[in-house]
């Protein structure tokens, strides 16, 4: 029973997900400055883009509140246990659903707001040149952060299987 | 690797590459130009030219007006964005940039000796200089007479030290040897530059090799048309080609052997991309291979504005500036000088 696993699990069990989740929602917003640098530079001489082309930067917001939505159902499925059966299986697979759920969120959220990032930058340049482009580029934006949703969804999918056994 | 430059490329460069994409907007367009040919007087032209982004620059200039404060005035403006760029840009954009000029400073250095050598004056000579290209100590750049003094007096502090290594030599400089000393010169710094680029890796590299190798082989093409008929030997002239590019061998030992135009074209006619260039011109005409050559690079300076996060932008937009400086000089100086059937000879339309 005390082998190397059991060590993982009481690790797993001790530190709150939420240190997961949080790094992940951390990095999708600072990747979301990225893209913001390039809407900074491009409105200096077409100033007419600003307001438009926040909506890139609010992607990349949606992208870390996708995350602090799913911080939050997961907060609610944290219960005690009794301590004999900590090391029971099945909390052991409630304990590494969690896990995995966080894990899962917070890197879709990173490569999401990487993308909307990049192509927001691209966005914003072309606008400046070529107001017809805005509509035909934020298409495919919107391509990019509906990464971030497929990320929620496997989460919630993952973590609505975890239950913590009977008291 | 590239390919993944886009993720991090904006941290450091994306400002600078959306101002550099605004700038580029405001060159002037074929309407400008043709505008600006109908022109009758200077006046007109500064008319014109005060709708565009050099209004602020020209405004104050008191008529009658002279072609070269028109061209100083649009130089000045190049000098102030590029000047703007380099204090907001970090390092490798900031090297790169300052690459750009080593080319502006080996043409002022030549142009010091070149006059110390005929008696003129410093302060004439530094007042026509390009800014771009301007260094502390060039003022002593006077005093020296032969290239080792050149080199140890004023060149070592400098960052052109390492390209003279290749031209010490003893002799003293008179006009044969100073162009051999800038076309030797230009040479190192064209391979520094190439070699710089490629260290960057990713789509600058790439970019930037096609440009600089199409630079090399123009330098290779003028240097021997211009060498033909003079003193200057084979040996020599081969010395003077650059180590890459298209040409790099096999073109340049045809070029070194060739004695007049026709074998020239000839030689370069084996290369799909400049035989396009060479087909425009007739037999025995060498006046339009230069207007040729310019409509060449600006294709190609202009193809490189397509793909983003890389530092070729910003060369490709000092190049595409300089050539808008030409094409206005030449514009003003045929109507100063009433010669205005001449004028679609040697403007290169950008967009």
């Amino acid at each position: 029973m005390v082998t190397s696993s059991s060590s993982w699990a009481r690790a797993l069990l001790q530190i709150s997900p939420y240190t997961f989740s949080a790094i992940g929602i951390a990095i999708s917003i600072g990747v979301s400055v990225l893209g913001a640098a390039c809407l900074i530079g491009a409105a200096i001489k077409a100033p007419r883009i600003t307001s438009k082309n926040l909506i890139s930067v609010i992607f990349c917001e949606a992208v870390a509140i996708y995350g602090v939505i799913v911080a939050i159902i997961l907060q609610t499925k944290l219960d005690s246990v009794p301590q004999s059966k900590i090391y029971d299986p099945v909390s052991l697979r409630a304990g590494y659903a969690i896990f995995a759920s966080e894990i899962i969120v917070g890197f879709a959220n990173l490569v999401c707001g990487l993308c909307v990032g990049i192509i927001g930058s691209s966005c914003a340049l072309s606008d400046a040149q070529n107001s017809t482009l805005f509509v035909k580029i934020l298409v495919i934006e919107i391509f990019g952060s509906a990464l971030g949703l497929f990320g929620v969804i496997v989460g919630i999918i993952i973590s609505a299987q975890a239950t913590w056994p009977m008291k | 690797m590239y390919g993944f430059e886009a993720m991090t490329f904006n941290i450091h460069g994306g400002y600078l590459e959306a101002i550099v994409r605004g700038n580029r907007s405001s060159l002037l367009t074929a309407a400008d130009y043709n505008n600006l040919c109908q022109c009758e007087t200077l006046d007109d032209i500064k008319m014109h030219l005060s709708a565009t982004e050099y209004g602020p620059y020209l405004q104050n200039e008191p008529s009658p007006l002279h072609t070269t404060t028109i061209v100083e005035k649009c130089t000045l403006k190049l000098v102030d964005e590029y000047k703007h760029m380099l204090t907001q840009a970090t390092e490798p954009l900031s090297t790169f940039l300052e690459y750009i000029t080593y080319g502006h400073m080996i043409d002022n250095v030549v142009l010091i000796v070149t006059g110390t050598l005929h008696e003129r004056d410093v302060q004439e000579l530094l007042e026509k200089c390009h800014p771009l290209g301007m260094f502390d100590s060039i003022a002593t750049l006077a005093v020296a007479q032969n290239m080792r003094e050149l080199y140890r007096l004023v060149l070592v502090d400098t960052p052109l030290a390492p390209y003279f290594s290749e031209c010490i030599t003893s002799e003293d400089l008179d006009d044969m040897n100073i162009e051999i000393m800038r076309n030797t010169l230009y040479k190192a710094y064209l391979e520094d530059f190439y070699r710089f680029c490629q260290k960057l890796g990713g789509a600058t590299a790439e970019i930037m090799s096609d440009l600089l190798a199409f630079e090399a082989d123009r330098r290779a093409v003028n240097i021997t048309i211009n060498s033909i008929g003079t003193e200057l030997t084979r040996e020599d002239r081969k010395k003077l080609y650059s180590n890459f590019g298209l040409l790099y061998p096999y073109g340049h030992e045809e070029l070194a052997i060739c004695e007049d135009i026709d074998q020239v074209r000839g030689a370069m006619e084996k290369y799909p991309p400049y035989q396009s260039i060479f087909s425009k011109l007739s037999y025995g005409e060498s006046q339009m291979l230069d207007k040729a050559f310019y409509e060449e690079e600006v294709k190609r300076l202009c193809l490189s504005f397509e793909q983003q996060f890389h530092y070729a932008v910003f060369f490709a937009y000092m190049r595409l500036r300089e050539q808008e400086i030409r094409n206005l000089m030449w514009i003003s100086e045929c109507v100063a000088q009433n010669q205005k059937s001449r004028v679609h000879d040697s403007v290169v339309f950008i967009f």
